[in-house]
Protein backbone atom coordinates (compact mmCIF):
# COMPACT_ATOMS: atom_id res chain seq x y z
CA UNK A 1 0.00 0.00 0.00
CA UNK A 2 1.49 3.41 -0.90
CA UNK A 3 1.82 6.34 1.19
CA UNK A 4 -1.41 8.19 -0.20
CA UNK A 5 -3.82 4.94 0.31
CA UNK A 6 -2.75 4.18 3.61
CA UNK A 7 -3.04 7.83 5.09
CA UNK A 8 -6.46 7.81 3.75
CA UNK A 9 -7.42 4.90 5.28
CA UNK A 10 -5.90 6.18 9.01
CA UNK A 11 -7.59 9.41 8.49
CA UNK A 12 -11.25 7.60 7.22
CA UNK A 13 -10.76 5.29 10.17
CA UNK A 14 -10.31 8.33 12.67
CA UNK A 15 -13.37 9.98 11.09
CA UNK A 16 -15.25 7.09 10.89
CA UNK A 17 -15.82 7.42 7.66
CA UNK A 18 -15.82 4.52 4.19
CA UNK A 19 -12.37 5.22 2.49
CA UNK A 20 -13.79 6.60 -0.46
CA UNK A 21 -15.78 9.33 0.85
CA UNK A 22 -11.98 10.59 2.07
CA UNK A 23 -10.89 13.18 -0.92
CA UNK A 24 -7.42 14.41 -1.48
CA UNK A 25 -8.49 17.94 -1.29
CA UNK A 26 -10.24 17.33 2.25
CA UNK A 27 -9.85 19.31 5.20
CA UNK A 28 -10.01 17.69 8.54
CA UNK A 29 -12.48 19.92 9.59
CA UNK A 30 -14.11 18.39 6.90
CA UNK A 31 -14.64 15.46 7.82
CA UNK A 32 -15.11 16.14 11.37
CA UNK A 33 -12.06 15.46 12.77
CA UNK A 34 -11.43 17.28 16.35
CA UNK A 35 -8.30 18.55 17.92
CA UNK A 36 -7.53 15.13 19.70
CA UNK A 37 -8.70 13.24 17.06
CA UNK A 38 -5.62 14.97 15.01
CA UNK A 39 -3.08 13.77 17.66
CA UNK A 40 -4.40 10.50 17.16
CA UNK A 41 -4.38 10.66 13.32
CA UNK A 42 -0.72 12.09 13.96
CA UNK A 43 -0.02 8.72 16.23
CA UNK A 44 -1.04 6.25 13.69
CA UNK A 45 0.66 8.12 10.86
CA UNK A 46 3.88 7.85 13.34
CA UNK A 47 3.58 4.15 13.97
CA UNK A 48 2.55 2.94 10.31
CA UNK A 49 5.24 4.61 9.00
CA UNK A 50 7.67 4.34 11.95
CA UNK A 51 8.02 8.36 11.13
CA UNK A 52 8.46 11.06 13.45
CA UNK A 53 6.07 14.18 12.53
CA UNK A 54 7.01 17.30 13.68
CA UNK A 55 4.13 18.87 14.72
CA UNK A 56 3.10 20.89 17.91
CA UNK A 57 -0.73 21.01 18.88
CA UNK A 58 0.00 24.46 20.62
CA UNK A 59 0.23 26.08 17.13
CA UNK A 60 -0.25 24.01 14.15
CA UNK A 61 0.25 27.00 11.61
CA UNK A 62 3.30 27.45 12.98
CA UNK A 63 4.96 23.65 12.75
CA UNK A 64 6.68 22.31 9.92
CA UNK A 65 3.97 19.77 8.86
CA UNK A 66 1.40 20.67 6.77
CA UNK A 67 -1.97 19.69 7.88
CA UNK A 68 -4.13 21.87 5.85
CA UNK A 69 -5.78 19.06 3.69
CA UNK A 70 -5.31 15.40 3.05
CA UNK A 71 -3.08 15.86 0.25
CA UNK A 72 -0.94 18.65 1.97
CA UNK A 73 -0.54 15.33 4.88
CA UNK A 74 0.32 13.23 2.14
CA UNK A 75 2.61 15.11 1.11
CA UNK A 76 4.06 15.69 3.99
CA UNK A 77 4.43 12.09 5.07
CA UNK A 78 6.12 11.08 1.81
CA UNK A 79 8.94 13.80 2.60
CA UNK A 80 9.14 12.69 6.36
CA UNK A 81 9.84 8.77 4.83
CA UNK A 82 12.02 9.75 2.19
CA UNK A 83 14.10 11.82 4.41
CA UNK A 84 14.15 9.40 7.61
CA UNK A 85 14.25 6.23 5.80
CA UNK B 1 -30.79 19.90 54.81
CA UNK B 2 -30.84 16.43 55.26
CA UNK B 3 -29.25 14.09 52.36
CA UNK B 4 -30.89 10.91 51.10
CA UNK B 5 -29.32 7.98 48.55
CA UNK B 6 -31.60 8.00 45.62
CA UNK B 7 -29.15 5.89 43.34
CA UNK B 8 -26.82 3.00 43.40
CA UNK B 9 -24.40 1.34 41.28
CA UNK B 10 -21.13 -1.15 41.49
CA UNK B 11 -19.38 -3.34 39.73
CA UNK B 12 -16.87 -5.27 41.64
CA UNK B 13 -15.66 -9.06 42.04
CA UNK B 14 -18.91 -10.08 43.52
CA UNK B 15 -21.35 -8.64 40.69
CA UNK B 16 -21.61 -6.03 37.48
CA UNK B 17 -24.85 -4.71 39.66
CA UNK B 18 -26.09 -3.42 43.30
CA UNK B 19 -28.85 -6.82 42.87
CA UNK B 20 -25.98 -9.01 42.13
CA UNK B 21 -23.10 -7.72 44.64
CA UNK B 22 -25.81 -7.64 47.54
CA UNK B 23 -27.20 -11.20 46.53
CA UNK B 24 -23.58 -12.43 46.88
CA UNK B 25 -23.02 -10.40 50.56
CA UNK B 26 -26.15 -12.42 51.81
CA UNK B 27 -25.11 -15.97 50.32
CA UNK B 28 -21.16 -15.16 51.96
CA UNK B 29 -19.79 -15.62 48.82
CA UNK B 30 -16.12 -15.29 47.54
CA UNK B 31 -15.26 -13.14 44.87
CA UNK B 32 -11.86 -13.81 45.49
CA UNK B 33 -9.62 -16.05 43.05
CA UNK B 34 -7.07 -16.75 40.85
CA UNK B 35 -5.50 -13.39 39.21
CA UNK B 36 -5.83 -13.23 35.28
CA UNK B 37 -3.18 -10.70 33.89
CA UNK B 38 -0.08 -11.20 31.95
CA UNK B 39 3.35 -11.65 33.93
CA UNK B 40 1.15 -12.98 36.74
CA UNK B 41 3.13 -15.88 37.24
CA UNK B 42 6.00 -12.98 38.38
CA UNK B 43 4.38 -12.19 41.49
CA UNK B 44 4.37 -14.01 44.68
CA UNK B 45 0.65 -12.86 45.15
CA UNK B 46 -1.64 -14.48 42.56
CA UNK B 47 -4.86 -13.75 44.04
CA UNK B 48 -7.61 -10.51 44.13
CA UNK B 49 -11.18 -9.92 43.67
CA UNK B 50 -10.93 -9.10 39.84
CA UNK B 51 -13.99 -8.29 37.74
CA UNK B 52 -14.51 -11.53 35.25
CA UNK B 53 -15.88 -12.65 32.29
CA UNK B 54 -15.64 -8.31 31.81
CA UNK B 55 -15.24 -7.47 28.00
CA UNK B 56 -14.92 -3.45 27.37
CA UNK B 57 -15.81 -3.95 23.79
CA UNK B 58 -19.31 -4.89 25.06
CA UNK B 59 -19.64 -1.43 26.69
CA UNK B 60 -17.72 1.35 25.29
CA UNK B 61 -16.34 1.80 21.31
CA UNK B 62 -13.00 2.04 20.04
CA UNK B 63 -12.96 5.69 20.48
CA UNK B 64 -14.05 5.95 24.44
CA UNK B 65 -11.70 2.66 24.73
CA UNK B 66 -8.80 4.62 23.51
CA UNK B 67 -9.61 7.32 25.92
CA UNK B 68 -11.60 4.73 29.32
CA UNK B 69 -8.72 3.43 31.81
CA UNK B 70 -10.38 0.23 33.45
CA UNK B 71 -11.17 2.69 36.42
CA UNK B 72 -13.44 5.23 34.16
CA UNK B 73 -15.19 2.49 32.69
CA UNK B 74 -16.18 0.77 36.26
CA UNK B 75 -17.08 4.50 37.18
CA UNK B 76 -19.65 5.10 34.27
CA UNK B 77 -21.19 1.74 34.29
CA UNK B 78 -21.64 1.83 37.92
CA UNK B 79 -22.63 5.74 36.91
CA UNK B 80 -25.09 4.64 34.60
CA UNK B 81 -26.94 2.37 36.87
CA UNK B 82 -26.96 4.22 40.08
CA UNK B 83 -28.57 7.49 38.10
CA UNK B 84 -31.01 5.68 36.10
CA UNK B 85 -32.00 4.13 39.39
CA UNK B 86 -32.55 7.69 40.61
CA UNK B 87 -34.57 8.52 37.60
CA UNK B 88 -32.55 11.60 37.19
CA UNK B 89 -31.83 14.29 34.41
CA UNK B 90 -29.62 16.78 34.53
CA UNK B 91 -30.65 20.29 32.72
CA UNK B 92 -30.64 23.79 33.70
CA UNK B 93 -30.72 24.96 37.15
CA UNK B 94 -30.08 21.54 38.23
CA UNK B 95 -27.50 20.70 36.15
CA UNK B 96 -25.68 24.22 36.82
CA UNK B 97 -25.58 23.43 40.49
CA UNK B 98 -25.04 19.16 40.25
CA UNK B 99 -21.78 17.82 39.93
CA UNK B 100 -19.26 14.54 41.16
CA UNK B 101 -16.92 13.90 43.65
CA UNK B 102 -14.64 10.62 43.19
CA UNK B 103 -12.20 8.89 45.35
CA UNK B 104 -9.62 6.69 43.85
CA UNK B 105 -5.84 6.00 45.37
CA UNK B 106 -4.21 5.30 41.64
CA UNK B 107 -6.50 6.49 39.01
CA UNK B 108 -5.27 4.68 35.26
CA UNK B 109 -2.89 2.52 37.14
CA UNK B 110 -2.98 0.30 34.07
CA UNK B 111 -2.38 2.79 31.64
CA UNK B 112 0.43 3.72 33.57
CA UNK B 113 1.22 0.12 33.45
CA UNK B 114 1.17 -0.69 29.79
CA UNK B 115 3.34 2.56 28.94
CA UNK B 116 5.68 2.26 31.10
CA UNK B 117 6.36 -1.08 29.41
CA UNK B 118 6.21 -0.18 25.86
CA UNK B 119 8.71 2.74 26.44
CA UNK B 120 10.55 0.67 28.96
CA UNK B 121 10.42 -3.08 28.22
CA UNK B 122 9.95 -2.70 24.65
CA UNK B 123 11.64 0.29 23.55
CA UNK B 124 9.66 1.94 22.21
CA UNK B 125 9.77 5.87 21.78
CA UNK B 126 5.93 6.79 21.29
CA UNK B 127 3.29 6.25 23.29
CA UNK B 128 -0.56 7.35 22.39
CA UNK B 129 -1.50 10.67 22.65
CA UNK B 130 -4.46 9.80 25.39
CA UNK B 131 -2.17 8.54 27.51
CA UNK B 132 -2.55 11.63 30.30
CA UNK B 133 -6.16 12.31 30.16
CA UNK B 134 -6.56 8.46 30.36
CA UNK B 135 -4.82 7.79 33.63
CA UNK B 136 -5.44 11.01 35.44
CA UNK B 137 -6.81 10.75 38.43
CA UNK B 138 -10.09 12.89 37.66
CA UNK B 139 -10.24 11.30 34.42
CA UNK B 140 -13.51 9.45 35.79
CA UNK B 141 -15.51 12.47 37.53
CA UNK B 142 -15.05 14.30 34.29
CA UNK B 143 -16.14 11.59 32.19
CA UNK B 144 -19.32 11.23 34.31
CA UNK B 145 -19.80 15.33 34.10
CA UNK B 146 -19.52 14.84 30.09
CA UNK B 147 -21.82 11.93 30.46
CA UNK B 148 -24.75 13.19 32.43
CA UNK B 149 -24.12 16.96 32.19
CA UNK B 150 -22.93 17.65 35.31
CA UNK B 151 -21.68 21.40 35.58
CA UNK B 152 -21.41 22.26 38.90
CA UNK B 153 -18.44 21.11 41.31
CA UNK B 154 -16.45 18.28 40.08
CA UNK B 155 -13.64 16.78 41.43
CA UNK B 156 -11.81 13.52 42.63
CA UNK B 157 -10.26 12.85 46.42
CA UNK B 158 -6.96 10.93 47.10
CA UNK B 159 -6.67 9.23 50.47
CA UNK B 160 -5.61 6.08 49.18
CA UNK B 161 -8.03 3.48 51.49
CA UNK B 162 -10.32 5.88 52.56
CA UNK B 163 -10.47 8.14 49.45
CA UNK B 164 -14.10 7.20 48.89
CA UNK B 165 -15.29 7.49 52.06
CA UNK B 166 -13.67 11.10 52.11
CA UNK B 167 -15.55 11.58 48.50
CA UNK B 168 -18.91 10.91 49.95
CA UNK B 169 -18.23 12.98 52.76
CA UNK B 170 -17.53 16.06 50.67
CA UNK B 171 -20.81 15.00 48.11
CA UNK B 172 -22.73 15.17 51.91
CA UNK B 173 -21.65 18.04 52.90
CA UNK B 174 -22.12 19.80 49.42
CA UNK B 175 -25.81 18.78 49.43
CA UNK B 176 -26.25 19.22 53.53
CA UNK B 177 -24.96 22.68 53.00
CA UNK B 178 -27.49 23.62 49.97
CA UNK B 179 -24.28 24.09 47.62
CA UNK B 180 -25.50 21.31 45.56
CA UNK B 181 -29.38 19.49 45.14
CA UNK B 182 -27.60 16.28 43.49
CA UNK B 183 -23.78 15.21 44.03
CA UNK B 184 -22.76 11.78 42.15
CA UNK B 185 -19.95 10.63 44.25
CA UNK B 186 -18.34 7.03 45.13
CA UNK B 187 -15.33 5.99 43.90
CA UNK B 188 -13.06 3.27 41.69
CA UNK B 189 -10.00 1.43 41.66
CA UNK B 190 -8.36 -0.83 39.08
CA UNK B 191 -4.61 -1.68 40.36
CA UNK B 192 -4.86 -5.41 39.46
CA UNK B 193 -2.09 -5.11 36.69
CA UNK B 194 1.36 -6.56 37.08
CA UNK B 195 2.89 -3.19 38.52
CA UNK B 196 -0.51 -2.47 40.82
CA UNK B 197 -0.26 -5.60 42.47
CA UNK B 198 3.88 -5.85 42.26
CA UNK B 199 3.77 -2.13 44.47
CA UNK B 200 1.53 -3.87 46.99
CA UNK B 201 3.60 -6.47 47.18
CA UNK B 202 6.53 -4.87 48.57
CA UNK B 203 4.96 -4.13 51.65
CA UNK B 204 4.83 -7.69 52.67
CA UNK B 205 1.14 -7.34 53.60
CA UNK B 206 -0.49 -9.37 51.38
CA UNK B 207 -1.89 -13.00 52.03
CA UNK B 208 -1.66 -15.66 49.25
CA UNK B 209 -4.60 -17.33 50.06
CA UNK B 210 -7.71 -15.57 51.11
CA UNK B 211 -8.65 -12.29 53.13
CA UNK B 212 -9.82 -13.27 56.72
CA UNK B 213 -10.65 -10.23 58.79
CA UNK B 214 -10.86 -10.62 62.48
CA UNK B 215 -9.62 -14.11 62.27
CA UNK B 216 -6.94 -14.91 64.65
CA UNK B 217 -5.11 -16.75 61.60
CA UNK B 218 -5.87 -13.51 59.38
CA UNK B 219 -2.71 -13.21 57.64
CA UNK B 220 -3.01 -10.31 55.37
CA UNK B 221 -4.96 -7.96 52.65
CA UNK B 222 -6.71 -9.19 49.36
CA UNK B 223 -6.53 -6.70 46.30
CA UNK B 224 -9.89 -6.47 44.69
CA UNK B 225 -11.42 -3.87 41.81
CA UNK B 226 -14.59 -1.89 41.06
CA UNK B 227 -16.22 0.89 41.78
CA UNK B 228 -19.04 1.96 43.39
CA UNK B 229 -21.63 4.92 42.63
CA UNK B 230 -24.03 7.15 44.18
CA UNK B 231 -26.78 9.92 43.50
CA UNK B 232 -26.85 11.87 46.80
CA UNK B 233 -29.97 13.91 46.72
CA UNK B 234 -31.30 16.66 49.17
CA UNK B 235 -34.32 15.09 50.71
CA UNK B 236 -36.83 17.72 49.69
CA UNK B 237 -35.73 17.22 46.31
CA UNK B 238 -36.35 13.80 46.41
CA UNK B 239 -39.32 13.79 47.97
CA UNK B 240 -41.22 16.20 45.31
CA UNK B 241 -40.30 13.97 42.37
CA UNK B 242 -41.26 10.75 44.73
CA UNK B 243 -38.14 9.51 44.08
CA UNK B 244 -37.36 5.98 45.53
CA UNK B 245 -35.27 6.46 48.97
CA UNK B 246 -32.47 4.07 49.34
CA UNK B 247 -31.13 5.36 53.03
CA UNK B 248 -30.32 8.78 55.01
CA UNK B 249 -26.76 10.04 55.12
CA UNK B 250 -26.94 11.38 58.01
CA UNK B 251 -22.84 12.19 59.73
CA UNK B 252 -19.52 11.90 58.97
CA UNK B 253 -16.19 12.77 60.13
CA UNK B 254 -12.83 13.00 59.20
CA UNK B 255 -9.17 12.77 61.46
CA UNK B 256 -6.04 12.71 60.58
CA UNK B 257 -3.71 10.26 62.65
CA UNK B 258 -0.38 12.58 62.44
CA UNK B 259 1.24 10.03 63.33
CA UNK B 260 3.01 7.03 60.53
CA UNK B 261 2.56 6.85 57.18
CA UNK B 262 0.94 3.49 57.82
CA UNK B 263 0.84 2.15 60.71
CA UNK B 264 -2.59 2.49 62.17
CA UNK B 265 -3.79 5.13 64.89
CA UNK B 266 -6.69 3.58 67.41
CA UNK B 267 -6.96 7.19 68.64
CA UNK B 268 -7.28 8.20 65.08
CA UNK B 269 -10.02 5.98 64.08
CA UNK B 270 -11.96 6.35 67.18
CA UNK B 271 -12.13 10.03 66.94
CA UNK B 272 -13.27 9.56 63.31
CA UNK B 273 -16.02 7.41 64.69
CA UNK B 274 -16.97 9.30 67.65
CA UNK B 275 -16.96 12.58 65.17
CA UNK B 276 -19.27 11.09 63.12
CA UNK B 277 -21.57 9.81 66.00
CA UNK B 278 -21.58 13.59 66.83
CA UNK B 279 -22.18 15.15 63.72
CA UNK B 280 -25.29 12.81 63.51
CA UNK B 281 -26.45 13.78 66.78
CA UNK B 282 -25.96 9.88 67.73
CA UNK B 283 -24.67 8.94 71.13
CA UNK B 284 -23.80 5.51 70.12
CA UNK B 285 -26.93 3.02 71.34
CA UNK B 286 -28.93 3.72 68.09
CA UNK B 287 -25.85 2.27 65.62
CA UNK B 288 -26.76 -1.57 65.06
CA UNK B 289 -24.15 -2.41 62.25
CA UNK B 290 -20.60 -0.84 61.75
CA UNK B 291 -19.13 -1.93 58.10
CA UNK B 292 -15.55 -2.25 58.76
CA UNK B 293 -12.37 -1.41 57.50
CA UNK B 294 -11.45 -4.88 58.30
CA UNK B 295 -8.51 -5.06 56.16
CA UNK B 296 -7.39 -8.76 57.23
CA UNK B 297 -4.14 -7.31 58.36
CA UNK B 298 -2.35 -7.62 61.88
CA UNK B 299 -2.32 -4.02 62.33
CA UNK B 300 -5.89 -2.73 61.27
CA UNK B 301 -8.09 -5.49 62.34
CA UNK B 302 -6.34 -5.00 66.11
CA UNK B 303 -6.61 -1.24 66.15
CA UNK B 304 -9.97 -1.33 64.28
CA UNK B 305 -11.55 -3.17 67.25
CA UNK B 306 -10.08 -1.17 69.64
CA UNK B 307 -11.33 1.95 68.34
CA UNK B 308 -14.82 0.50 67.94
CA UNK B 309 -14.60 -0.79 71.70
CA UNK B 310 -13.23 2.90 72.75
CA UNK B 311 -15.67 5.02 70.85
CA UNK B 312 -18.83 2.92 71.46
CA UNK B 313 -18.02 1.90 75.21
CA UNK B 314 -20.46 -1.20 76.43
CA UNK B 315 -22.58 -0.87 73.45
CA UNK B 316 -19.46 -2.29 71.09
CA UNK B 317 -20.31 -5.68 72.62
CA UNK B 318 -23.63 -5.11 71.35
CA UNK B 319 -23.28 -4.18 67.66
CA UNK B 320 -22.64 -6.48 64.70
CA UNK B 321 -19.43 -5.29 62.79
CA UNK B 322 -18.50 -7.11 59.87
CA UNK B 323 -15.84 -6.76 57.13
CA UNK B 324 -17.07 -7.52 53.44
CA UNK B 325 -13.39 -7.38 51.94
CA UNK B 326 -13.51 -10.70 52.64
CA UNK B 327 -15.88 -11.38 49.71
CA UNK B 328 -14.55 -8.64 47.47
CA UNK B 329 -11.16 -7.76 48.57
CA UNK B 330 -9.52 -4.49 49.12
CA UNK B 331 -10.85 -1.93 46.64
CA UNK B 332 -8.33 0.70 47.84
CA UNK B 333 -9.93 3.77 47.17
CA UNK B 334 -13.10 2.69 45.85
CA UNK B 335 -13.88 0.35 49.05
CA UNK B 336 -15.83 2.77 50.99
CA UNK B 337 -18.28 3.02 48.08
CA UNK B 338 -18.55 -0.66 47.38
CA UNK B 339 -18.88 -1.50 51.40
CA UNK B 340 -21.92 1.32 51.56
CA UNK B 341 -23.65 -0.91 49.71
CA UNK B 342 -23.83 -3.73 52.98
CA UNK B 343 -24.91 -0.50 55.19
CA UNK B 344 -27.81 0.01 52.98
CA UNK B 345 -28.48 -3.78 52.92
CA UNK B 346 -28.93 -3.72 56.28
CA UNK B 347 -30.50 -0.53 56.76
CA UNK B 348 -33.42 -1.42 53.64
CA UNK B 349 -33.13 -5.08 53.84
CA UNK B 350 -32.64 -5.79 57.25
CA UNK B 351 -29.29 -8.00 56.34
CA UNK B 352 -26.14 -8.30 57.92
CA UNK B 353 -23.30 -9.14 55.54
CA UNK B 354 -20.96 -11.58 56.91
CA UNK B 355 -17.62 -11.93 57.50
CA UNK B 356 -16.27 -14.65 55.37
CA UNK B 357 -13.03 -16.78 55.85
CA UNK B 358 -13.51 -16.42 60.09
CA UNK B 359 -11.68 -19.25 61.55
CA UNK B 360 -10.40 -18.90 64.58
CA UNK B 361 -11.87 -16.16 67.48
CA UNK B 362 -9.18 -13.71 68.38
CA UNK B 363 -9.16 -12.06 71.37
CA UNK B 364 -7.84 -8.90 70.34
CA UNK B 365 -11.16 -8.45 68.34
CA UNK B 366 -13.61 -9.96 70.64
CA UNK B 367 -16.58 -8.13 68.61
CA UNK B 368 -20.22 -9.74 66.85
CA UNK B 369 -18.31 -9.79 63.39
CA UNK B 370 -21.02 -11.54 61.91
CA UNK B 371 -18.92 -14.80 60.86
CA UNK B 372 -19.74 -16.53 57.77
CA UNK B 373 -22.79 -16.34 57.25
CA UNK B 374 -24.94 -13.16 56.72
CA UNK B 375 -27.74 -12.89 59.59
CA UNK B 376 -31.10 -10.91 59.68
CA UNK B 377 -31.46 -7.85 62.05
CA UNK B 378 -33.50 -4.83 62.64
CA UNK B 379 -30.95 -1.64 62.13
CA UNK B 380 -31.84 1.85 61.73
CA UNK B 381 -28.52 3.32 61.89
CA UNK B 382 -25.30 1.73 60.51
CA UNK B 383 -21.61 3.21 59.82
CA UNK B 384 -19.01 2.75 57.85
CA UNK B 385 -15.38 2.55 58.49
CA UNK B 386 -12.17 3.87 56.32
CA UNK B 387 -8.63 4.28 57.72
CA UNK B 388 -6.11 4.90 55.27
CA UNK B 389 -2.08 4.68 54.76
CA UNK B 390 -1.02 7.63 55.71
CA UNK B 391 -3.29 8.18 59.24
CA UNK B 392 -6.33 9.54 57.24
CA UNK B 393 -10.13 8.45 58.05
CA UNK B 394 -13.74 9.50 57.41
CA UNK B 395 -16.79 7.36 58.89
CA UNK B 396 -19.93 7.59 57.30
CA UNK B 397 -22.90 7.49 59.36
CA UNK B 398 -26.41 6.13 57.55
CA UNK B 399 -30.18 5.71 58.81
CA UNK B 400 -32.85 3.73 57.41
CA UNK B 401 -35.77 5.81 56.15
Amino acid sequence: MNVKDRIIEIIAEQAVLEVSDVSMSNTLEDLGIDSLGLVESIFAIEEAFDIQVPFNANDPSESEFDISSVASIVSAVEALVKAQS
Amino acid sequence: MRVVITGAGTINSLGKSVAQTMEAMREGRCGIGDLEFRDVERLSTRIGGQVKEYNAEDHFNRQQISLYDRFTQFTLLAADEAIKQSGLTFAGELAAKSGVVLGTAGGGVSTWDDNYRSVYEDGKNRVHPFVVPKLMNNAAASHVSMAYNLKGPSFTVSTACASSNHAMSQAFQMVRTGMSPVMITGGSESMLCFGGVKAWEGLRVMSRDACRPFSANRNGMVQGEGAGLYVFEEYEHARARSAEILAEVIGFAMTSDASDIVMPSKQGAARAIKGALNDAGLNGPEVGYVNAHGTGTSANDRTECAAVADAFGAHADKLMLSSTKSMHGHLIGATGAVELLACIMALRDGIIAPTIGYEEPDPDCALDVVPNEAREAKVDVAISNAFAFGGLNAVLALKKI
